[in-house]
């Protein structure tokens, strides 16, 4: 009927204008800005003066794999405990982990700096057993200190999907598992791993994309020492008189980001079970 | 029932948005002023810890005095690059800005600057007058003035008595700040001309400092690699943060402003200062008009105010920087709140450090040469833009993390291509039943 | 298994909250360091409300996140039902590809892009830059948007189309088929999209940074000038309260998650 269409199209217009000024508009405004010069000309240079950059996407992309890894490492073994945790203790868990995640980011590093600062716990406590003498243990502004901070941050968020994933196994299948015959390890990686897999490429994605874009942690953790690619940006944009470099890193990363995406999700589109 | 929550819901947004709009705007509904200030961090009495809260006392002098509802917003920078890329960009409109010398004589050149009308600055008189007219080295001068003098100083280094000993061979030139015993516990200045000037008094180029040009090239490359040599060494590039790392021990060297480091002192009674033998910037800070500010009047009216002498001096005694006032004159006029004031703020700086007012004022300052900055051409300020982000760039990343990076890289592509395979060779053996099922189907 | 299971957990989740728990600690010291715990109070508690600036902020945060979150309900709401009626597919697949962009795109690249929105709209208006209140809250509905989406959607989806037949067969109008029939269903997704996206305008930092101005501050950014300047024990004060409040919501949202599980057993234990 040409009347509820019209109705829906009256109703569906004010999310499209919204959608198109304010998604898709700034977008089309990073790829101009990138692409031209201070005087609006059309130009490549931007694009050009990224290879002095190069260094430091390759910096932030290795920071990001590690954190990313690590958070797996820890984050899975913690969202099976709870899984198996009993129903009470399974509510109580929950709240321990989401408190953290919504706690915001600047809260959580600055505690975390507190802890790791030259006049910080971690180094009082040792001073005060004598590990130390009069130097300190200069962790604040060593690449550790950024990779601990992107860990300690993006945790929950690695926990919280894979979670989720897991307590909507289906305990059958692991009973079936056992039933033919499968040991602890091989139920884990054959059945519980695979099962879970939504879960898990939904956790690097969540920690991965923060990490690699960040510039609170290491600015605060890093001392200034290591500039991310979100340092140079977030420099970029405030100081730099001109957008058009910053525009231009801007597009590279979303570019690079959409395609590492793209490529973790075909892991999941991957249809093992096909019947024809 | 559900309709009606719906129809709550929509009054409640198109309610809130126009509160928003007449919270955002209040300021200019005609009864309330606000004056937007941006000045440096840490540099004006607000009342933290039972000082004196200037701003509050302008709001209240504008009310009682004048009958004026005025609001002051006040807003920090760290720097005058920062302050310059904020109000530049025109993003946000400020009435009265504090930048230092070298930065203002840019903003003159620009056309960013107001010139001032003095007749409503009277206060005007009791800045020294080596801080006016002719010594005004950053103004062009031509019978208008742009900017009141605020705040004056020298930059020196701070270090830990404790950490730091006087028989070091570098101690008392900036050489101390590139010394490699002291690794992971060095601060250098988080700003362009600072750092690079650090490195220019270091190296004896202190007369180069603000010249630019091809044949001046190889002193600013020069400089950069020293600064890069010194970014291993550096626990950071910091500004404010300073003051709790110089506090609390985690750093022992620091290169910041003579009054920072009085504000430091009186927490930490371990730390000393000196000012390096090869030389180093002196600077003045002023405070100006931009020149799309939006209420100039109560801009000059606030600049005024804190040039009266009671105002300035609770200033200088919370900062404990070195005020630009005529202190012969105020003794001399004989007004007895000002003298109050003096003595007051002479009675705080020599409890705060022995050495305080020689420090800032006398002997002690004037011991080693001195340059201030002045601006650079647009290309010598294009030249250090891009020797700042070469700088900021440089990272060194320990070997171990690469490793550990492509590992974690190969494993993943490796789990990839496994996982493909695997793919590919099921579904072979699945197409590979059917085919059979089918032949088995025909026959 | 049982016992290093819980070893495991109980080690991450110290190691989690021990610079937590430093902060809130030493938030009650009285003296400005994190060496000697030299006496409990209150002392930063009270320089911090003091503090008019933060006080603004946090007023500042709240209607942001009251009218960005209301903004994001209605415009998704009436997405998701566009969405989902939609005979087209492939237009209905590109408005919600087109609403995620924010939400896979790493919040900088938002912020960021946002911000040359605004400042490329002033550039061709050929005025100057208005970054504040307008520009902050287009930003957060904008980034609410998906997740008001993703929660109203499968509702839409799920729905039993035969409802809204019969409730037009027996003589209603679409508008108020769309009120009596399908909002009601759709209201517990709509209610956990509104408070997801409260809450992570309270939470924004990043977008904020970059299209604020500083005559609108929020909570997040007033932090971050305060942290970018100093370490202020007053700080620490603020992310402990920040801290309780959310265990308080958490809490609660749990209880009450609870009792109404608890509620609905009962009734079915009486039913059966």
């Amino acid at each position: 009927m040409k009347k509820t269409s019209v109705v829906r199209g009256a109703v569906a217009s004010p999310y499209v204008v919204w959608t198109t000024l304010f998604i898709v508009a700034p977008l089309l405004f990073v790829v101009y800005f990138a692409f031209t010069d201070a005087n609006g000309a059309f130009t490549f240079d931007n694009i050009k003066a990224l290879s002095t950059y190069g260094q430091n996407f390759l910096m932030s992309i290795g920071f990001s794999l590690i954190a990313t890894a690590v958070c797996f490492v820890i984050g899975y073994p913690l969202a099976f405990c709870i899984a198996r945790a009993p129903h009470r203790a399974r509510a109580f868990l929950t709240v321990l982990i989401m408190l953290p995640m919504w706690t915001s980011l600047l809260v959580r590093t600055y505690a975390l700096m507190a802890l790791l600062d030259n006049g910080g716990i971690v180094n009082n406590a040792l001073s005060a057993m004598g590990f130390l003498g009069d130097r300190h243990l200069n962790i604040i502004g060593s690449e550790g200190a950024v990779i601990l901070g992107m860990i300690y941050d993006f945790l929950p968020y690695m926990v919280l999907p894979i979670y989720t994933s897991m307590i909507k196994l289906d305990n059958r299948y692991i009973e079936a598992a056992a039933d033919l015959g499968c040991n602890g390890p091989a139920t884990m990686f054959r059945v519980i791993l695979p099962l879970t897999k939504p879960g898990i490429v939904s956790g690097l994605t969540m920690v991965f994309v923060p990490s690699i874009s960040t510039f609170y942690i290491s600015q605060k953790l890093g001392g200034g020492s290591f500039d991310l690619i979100g340092d140079t940006i977030e420099r970029q944009f405030q100081n730099a008189v001109t957008y058009n470099t910053g525009a231009a890193i801007s597009l590279v990363m979303m570019v690079l980001i959409l395609i590492s995406l793209g490529v973790m999700n075909r892991f999941t589109d991957e249809k093992e079970v096909v019947v024809r | 029932m559900t309709r009606r929550v719906f129809a709550l819901l929509l009054c409640l947004t198109f309610v809130c948005l126009p509160l928003l709009a007449a919270c955002g705007e209040a300021a200019e509904s005609g009864r309330t002023v606000t004056l937007y200030v941006y000045n440096w961090g840490e540099y004006i009495s607000d009342g933290y810890e039972d000082t004196r809260d200037v701003n509050a006392e302008f709001e209240e002098y504008c009310r009682t005095v004048l009958g004026k509802n005025v609001k002051v917003n006040y807003s920090t920078f760290s720097s005058n690059e920062d302050m310059y890329a904020k109000v530049s960009s025109g993003a946000a409109l400020y009435d009265v800005i504090i930048p230092s010398d070298y930065m203002i004589e840019r903003m003159i050149a620009e056309g960013r600057l107001r010139p001032l009308n003095m007749a409503n600055i009277p206060n005007y008189a009791y800045i020294r007058d080596d801080l006016k007219g002719e010594n005004v080295y950053y103004e062009p001068g031509e019978g208008q003035t742009y900017s009141v003098p605020y705040f004056y100083g020298q930059i020196g280094i701070l270090y830990n008595t404790e950490r730091v000993s006087e028989d070091a061979e570098t101690f008392g030139t900036w050489a101390l700040m590139w010394d490699e015993d002291y690794k992971g516990e060095i601060l250098q200045i988080n700003n362009s001309r600072d750092a690079f000037g650090s490195a220019f008094y270091m190296l004896g180029y202190g007369d180069y400092i603000n010249t630019t040009g091809p044949e001046y090239n190889q002193y600013w490359q020069e400089a950069l690699d020293k600064l890069k040599e010194q970014k291993k060494l550096v626990q950071g590039y910091v500004m404010d943060e300073v003051f709790y790392k110089m506090k609390s021990g985690s750093a022992s060297i620091a290169a910041y402003y003579a009054g920072d480091f009085l504000s430091m002192y009186e927490e930490n009674d371990a730390l000393a200062f000196y000012y390096p033998r090869e030389g180093t910037n002196r600077y003045v800070d002023a405070m100006c008009v931009p020149s799309n500010a939006k209420n100039p009047e109560l801009a000059e009216l606030y600049i005024n105010f804190m040039c009266r002498p009671d105002v300035a001096l609770a200033n200088a005694a919370y900062t404990y920087y070195a005020s630009p006032l005529d202190f012969d004159a105020i003794e001399a006029e004989g007004n007895e709140d000002y003298v109050a004031a003096l003595d007051e703020y002479r009675e705080t700086m020599a409890e705060v450090h022995e050495d305080a007012i020689e420090i800032l004022y006398g002997d002690v300052a004037s011991s080693v040469p001195t340059w201030p900055y002045m601006n650079l051409s647009p290309e010598g300020l294009a030249m250090l833009n891009d020797l700042w982000e070469e700088l900021k760039v440089e990272s060194d990343v320990s070997v171990g993390i690469i490793v550990l990076a492509s590992v974690i890289l190969a494993a993943c592509a490796g789990l990839a291509i496994f996982y493909a395979v695997r793919a590919r060779r099921r579904k072979k053996w699945r197409d590979g039943l059917w085919v059979t099922q089918k032949d088995t189907a025909k026959q | 298994m049982k016992v290093l299971s819980r070893i495991y957990m109980t080690v991450v989740f110290l190691l989690l909250y021990a610079p937590i728990l430093v902060v809130v600690i030493f938030s009650f010291n009285e003296t400005e360091s994190l060496s000697e715990f030299s006496r409990f109070s209150f002392y930063w508690y009270g320089v911090l409300f003091e503090d008019g600036e933060a006080l603004t902020a946090l007023r500042n945060s709240l209607i942001l996140a009251v009218v960005s979150s209301l903004l994001a309900t209605v415009l998704g709401i009436t997405a998701a039902f566009a969405i989902d009626r939609c005979k087209r597919k492939w237009w209905a697949r590109t408005m919600q590809s087109a609403s995620n962009i924010p939400m896979m795109n790493p919040d900088i690249v938002t912020g960021v892009s946002m911000m040359l929105l605004f400042v490329g709209i002033a550039a061709i208006l050929r005025t100057q830059p208005f970054l504040g209140v307008w520009t902050m809250i287009a930003a957060h509905t904008t980034f609410n948007l998906p997740y008001v989406i993703l929660s109203v959607l499968p509702k839409f989806r799920e729905m039993d189309k035969s409802l809204t037949e019969a409730a037009l067969d027996l003589g209603c109008t679409p508008a108020r088929t769309f009120f009596k029939v399908e909002l009601p269903y759709i209201m517990p997704g709509a209610v956990s999209g509104l408070m997801m996206s409260f809450a992570l305008s309270l939470d924004d930092f990043v977008i904020s940074h970059f299209v604020s101005s500083p005559d609108f501050r929020t909570l997040p950014l007033y932090i971050y000038n305060q942290t970018v300047h100093d370490v202020k024990f007053s700080m620490y004060a603020l992310c402990t309260l920040i801290v309780f409040v959310i265990l308080g919501v958490l809490i609660a949202v749990n209880v009450v998650g609870s009792v109404r599980e608890r509620r609905t057993m009962k009734k079915g234990g009486r039913a059966s």
